[in-house]
This record gives structure tokens, sequence and C-alpha cells, in this order.
């Protein structure tokens, strides 16, 4: 981990920070595009799908230029993109609002709960993988791995009906839906989100455990943990110093990774706790076919994902020497 | 004479005749208590999905108003739904549209992957270069979301889920074919079969194909895991099967509601069904991959 810092390999570094950012960016390009695309498929022109049924042409179609849906695709696409960076995400055809406050107000939601899912998922997931491993091939290490890797499997609305039932309905521990009174203090307000934020636990804890439990074999197996051992240090020096440094690497690629994933989690548990965040919004969007809302929440949510993305894989490159110091990519 | 025995790559030494690999295989799989388990959960779902409608007691879809809302009892083993409907009875036949999309999608991927999979890693290159980041683009987009975004413009039907999951999930079976195919093509039995001139297309489907079959099976057992997920979840928010069906992940969306009421009896099978099914597919894959690893 330590060395000096040579001009040599602030070259290396800075090349790899760089390239990652073209490829988010690529990425993205894409993304917006596809959206785009599938944006214009839908079917029915949007004047029509506003005025109904009844309307005459002339004001359907007076309608779709005021919204500038009779220009060139590419032109409209443009227009979208260079509106979005500015913070001008385009009307809600629902609400016959700006989209750009609800998109906000949505996501500080969904983080919100997101935290509170990583928050107590991250260290105990990890507190779980390491005790697998250390326990490798015994009874704890095959009820967590198990145990875990089936929570992972089941459908977020399955383990969330089935928490509600017991910790809501029979036990009457917490909340069973996600609004909480005005003017609640962060407290209450974390209360009625732990609930919510189970279902989201159940699926990533098994995920991060697997990823901290293998890592942390293949280091306790590795030859420096055996020269640690047997140059005498204390066992916890070595896990410590030794092991749990190289094990946590790639659990933190998967924590990244995993971003992508719980947002699509968020659409399902948002729904079932009737929560206002991002994912309600563009499920409500997709359901009202608010064509501005839905593509915005989207790209917001590809965004995220892509930066998530990118954080993991700087994080990495920081953590692990082999890239930092230009051994791959 | 075919590839397998052709083929002269260090990593595999030995050359079995396909057929003994297979006998292999299904032996492997035949004494595997994870995999004979979770496929004994998956045909009991289907003997319900085909002649479940023979076996229940009452038509899944006939509503019973004065008996609504009745908990088990001995008449209603798990009780009746808002309109008097037999819970029982539907949760045996909601196997049905599940067990045929499902699959459906799955197969699309599988197919539709490995065609891009055996290509990119094919061609590599500049077709693997805009395939690929065509599809990491696609895979930005959280499955979810993507269904949604498709089946809002697509219309809900169970085409369009399967045809969405379906081009949602081939990226993945994509990557795995493509990586397979790329350790593959620097055997002697391809560079062989470019000595013949045959050409790009016989390499690719019929030398190639055959001797990635293996990653492929275990990629779309795993997919289909994620596919009944896909389906369950999809028909909870609405857009995926459709009413009257008395599928499972319709029947919670519209029962959930009525939670607080204390009405578990509406819910709580339907979740237990899905549970069982989901867990049942990965233990089945669990066991191919095992089979396939210990070849």
């Amino acid at each position: 981990m330590r060395g000096r810092r040579t001009p040599a390999r602030v070259i290396v570094i800075s090349a790899f920070i760089l390239k990652r950012l073209a490829l988010s960016l690529v990425t993205l390009v894409l993304l917006s595009a596809i959206v785009f695309c599938v944006g214009q498929v839908l079917p029915g022109s949007v004047g029509r799908l506003l005025l109904g049924p009844f309307a005459d042409h002339e004001a359907v179609e007076a309608l779709n230029a005021s919204l500038g849906l009779d220009r060139p695709l590419l032109v409209q696409y443009a227009d979208w993109i260079w509106g979005f960076l500015r913070g001008d995400m385009g009307r809600s055809y629902m609400y016959e609002a700006p989209v750009q406050p609800f998109i906000v107000e949505a996501l500080g939601n969904s983080l919100k709960l997101a935290a509170v899912a990583f928050v107590i998922v991250v260290p105990t997931a990890i507190l779980g993988g390491v005790v697998a491993a250390l326990n490798h091939n015994k009874p704890i290490d095959r009820i967590i791995s198990i145990g875990g890797l089936t929570m992972t499997v089941l459908p977020e609305f399955v383990t969330g009906i089935i928490l509600i039932l017991v910790f809501g309905v029979w036990l009457k521990w917490l909340p069973i839906s996600a609004a909480w009174p005005d003017g609640a203090g962060g407290f209450t307000q974390i209360h009625y989100l732990i609930l919510p934020a189970m279902p989201l636990i159940l699926v990533l804890f098994g995920y991060i455990a697997r990823m901290a439990r293998s890592g942390m074999i293949e280091a306790l197996e590795s030859d420096w943990t055996r020269t640690a051992v047997l140059k005498g240090l204390r066992w916890r020096t070595v896990i410590w110093r030794h092991v749990l440094r190289n094990a946590l690497l790639p659990t933190i690629t998967v924590i990244a990774t995993q971003t992508g994933y719980l947002i699509g989690g968020l659409v399902v548990v948002e729904t079932l706790f009737r929560y206002q965040g991002i994912g309600l919004l563009v499920f409500t969007a997709a359901k009202g076919k608010d064509i501005p809302m839905l593509l915005a929440g989207i790209l917001v949510i590809g965004i995220v994902y892509t930066l998530a993305t990118l954080i993991a894989d700087l994080l990495c490159a920081v953590f692990d020497p082999r890239i930092r110091l230009g051994g791959r990519q | 004479m075919t590839a397998a025995e052709v083929k002269t790559g260090i990593d595999r030494p030995v050359a079995r005749p396909r057929h003994d690999r297979v006998r292999l295989v299904l032996r492997t799989l035949s004494r595997s208590g994870v995999f004979l388990s979770g496929f004994a959960i998956i045909l009991f779902w289907v003997c319900c999905a085909l002649f479940g409608n023979y076996l229940v007691p009452y038509d899944p879809l006939a509503s019973d108003i004065i008996n609504a809302l009745v908990p088990p009892s001995s008449a209603h083993w798990f009780g009746t739904d808002q309109l008097g409907r037999d819970v029982f009875s539907r949760v045996i036949v909601g196997s049905r549209d599940i067990l045929v999309v499902a699959p459906a999608a799955t197969l699309l991927a599988t197919v539709i992957g490995s065609a891009l999979g055996l290509c990119t890693g094919y061609f590599r290159g500049f077709v693997d270069d805009v395939v690929s980041r065509l599809m990491e683009a696609v895979m930005a987009i959280p499955g979810v979301i993507l269904a949604l975004l498709a089946i809002v413009s697509l219309g809900t039907s169970k085409v369009a889920v399967i045809v969405v999951i379906g081009l949602s999930f081939a990226p993945n079976i994509a990557r795995t074919v493509r990586s397979a195919v790329m350790q593959e093509r620097e055997l002697d039995y391809v560079a062989a079969a470019h000595l013949r001139r045959e050409s790009a297309v016989h390499v690719m489907f019929v030398e190639i194909l055959p001797n990635v079959i293996p990653p492929i099976l275990v990629e779309s057992t795993v997919r289909l895991g994620y596919a009944i997920f896909a389906v369950a979840t999809l028909s909870f928010i609405g857009f995926g099967i459709q009413p009257p069906s008395p599928d499972w992940g319709l029947s919670i969306s519209t029962n959930y509601g009525m939670i607080n009421g204390g009405f578990w009896w509406t819910v709580l099978f339907d979740a237990l069904a899905i549970a069982s099914v989901v867990i049942a597919v990965n233990l089945v894959a669990d066991g191919v991959q095992g089979a396939f690893n210990e070849r």
C-alpha cells in the first residue's frame, strides 16, 4: 500500500481515471439514446393522448407542435439532452408542471430508504461473510451461506409480504406503511423505513456476504497469510492487518454494482409500502403514460447507477495496487 | 468423428465422446440431493399447471360473494379472497401462466444471447466493441425499469413480457457465451476448420456451438430463476400477467391492500408458492452447475 508518488505513477492513475470517465460517458450517451428511442415508439400521438379521442385533428396537431413533437427526432433528442444538462427535465403531462422538483424530491426519499438499507446491510453482511469464512464448512458457514442465498433469490414483494405479516400485522412491532406522520423527526422516519428496507437488505445480504466470504477464504489460504502466521504474528493481527484488508476489496465493487439492483428493487418496495420515491414515481409515470416524467426518471436512475459503478472502479483503483500501478486495464 | 474428439486443447487432455459426457452429467445429477429436491418441487408445480383444473375442489375463477374472505377452514383449506374465490384452488392453478412465460422468456434470451455471444466472441474487434458497449448500456438500466419502459410501449400481454424479459436477459447470456467462445476459438479444431476453409457461420454454429453448450445450459438455468423472479415482480406491479388469471404475483397485488385487516390467507400462500418455485429453480441451477464443473 505504501510507496513513493513518482510522476510516472500519477500519470498511470490519471490515465486510468480518464479512461473510466470516458467509458462512463459513452455508456450514458448510449443509455440516453436508448431511453429516448423507447420513448418514441410509444403508441399514439401525445396530443391525442392528452386531449382524448374526441378532440379535433387541428387541436391535436397544434398541441403536438407546441410540445415540439413535430420536429426531427435528432433535434428533439438534442433538445432533450441540452435541457437535461441545464436542469430542465421537461413538463409532466400528468401534473402539468415541471418534472424536475418531483424527481429531486423522489430521489431524496429513495436515497433515504437506500441509506437505511445500506447502513444496516453492509456491516452485517460483511460480518456474516467473515464469520462464515472463519468457520469454513462448519454448520454456521452453511447456515449463513445457504440462508443468504435463499433470501437473495426471493422477489422483494414476496419477502416484503411475509415481513409485513409477521412484524406489522401479527407482532405489531413496526408500521406497515412507509408514510410517516408530517413533521416526524429523524428517528421516527427511520422507524418507518426499517420494514420497507428489510426486503432490500435480505436480497443484498446474500450477495455481499458471499463476496466477503469468498474473498476471506482466498486471503486465508494465501501465501502471505501463511507467511504472516509463520512469522509469529498474533492471529488477531494477521486477520486485521493482512486478511481483511485484501479480502474486502472485491466486496466494495459488489456493493457499488448492487446500486443498480437496489433501484430496481425500489420500484417494487416503494409500490408495496406506498413510499414516494423515485421507483414509485417512475412506476406511476409508466402507468399514466407520463412520458417526460418516465424518461427523466429513468435517465436519472441511469446516471446514479453509472456514477456508483464509476466510484466503485475508482475506489478499487485506489485500494488495489495492481490497478493503481497499471498492471491491469 | 465429432469435433470433441479432434480437439487437442491442453486444458482438456481427455476428450470423451459426447454421449458419454451427457451420461456422466446425468448420473451426477441423479445422485445430487440438491438437484433432485429442486426438480421434485418443479415437477409438482408443472403437474399442478397441467392437471390442476381437474384436481382442485373449486373453480379458481368462480366468485361466491356470500363466502368472501372466509378464513381457512375444512371447506376452504386456504380460505377465500374478497370475491369469495377459493384460495387453495387459485394457488394450485396459479402456477400455469408463470411456468409458461418464464421458461419461454429464458428460451428467447438463450437463443439471442448465444447468437450474440458467438458473434462477439468469434469476430472480436469492431463487432465485439460495438455490441458489447450496447449491451453494457442495456445492462446499466435496472431490469425492472427496462421492463417498465418496454412494456409501456409494447402494451401488457404475455408475449410482451416474454419479449421484454428475453431481450433484457440476453446480454447476460451473451457475456457468458462470449468468454467461453473466446477460449474455444484458440483451440486446434477451430484452426483445422479454418484450414478447411469453412465459413464463419459454419465454424461458429457447427464447430464451436456444441462445445459451449455446458456454459449455456448452466447460465440458462440460472436465468430461469431470475425470469421467474421478474415475471412474478412484473405481475405484482401490474405489468405482467393480467386478470382474471389466478397468477400468484397478480393475486398478491390485488389482495395486499387488505393486509392490515388481518386477511393474511389471501396473500401468504401465493407468496409461499412463488418462494418455493424460485428456490426450487435455484436448487436445480446449483445442481446443474455442480454436475458440469465435476466433469
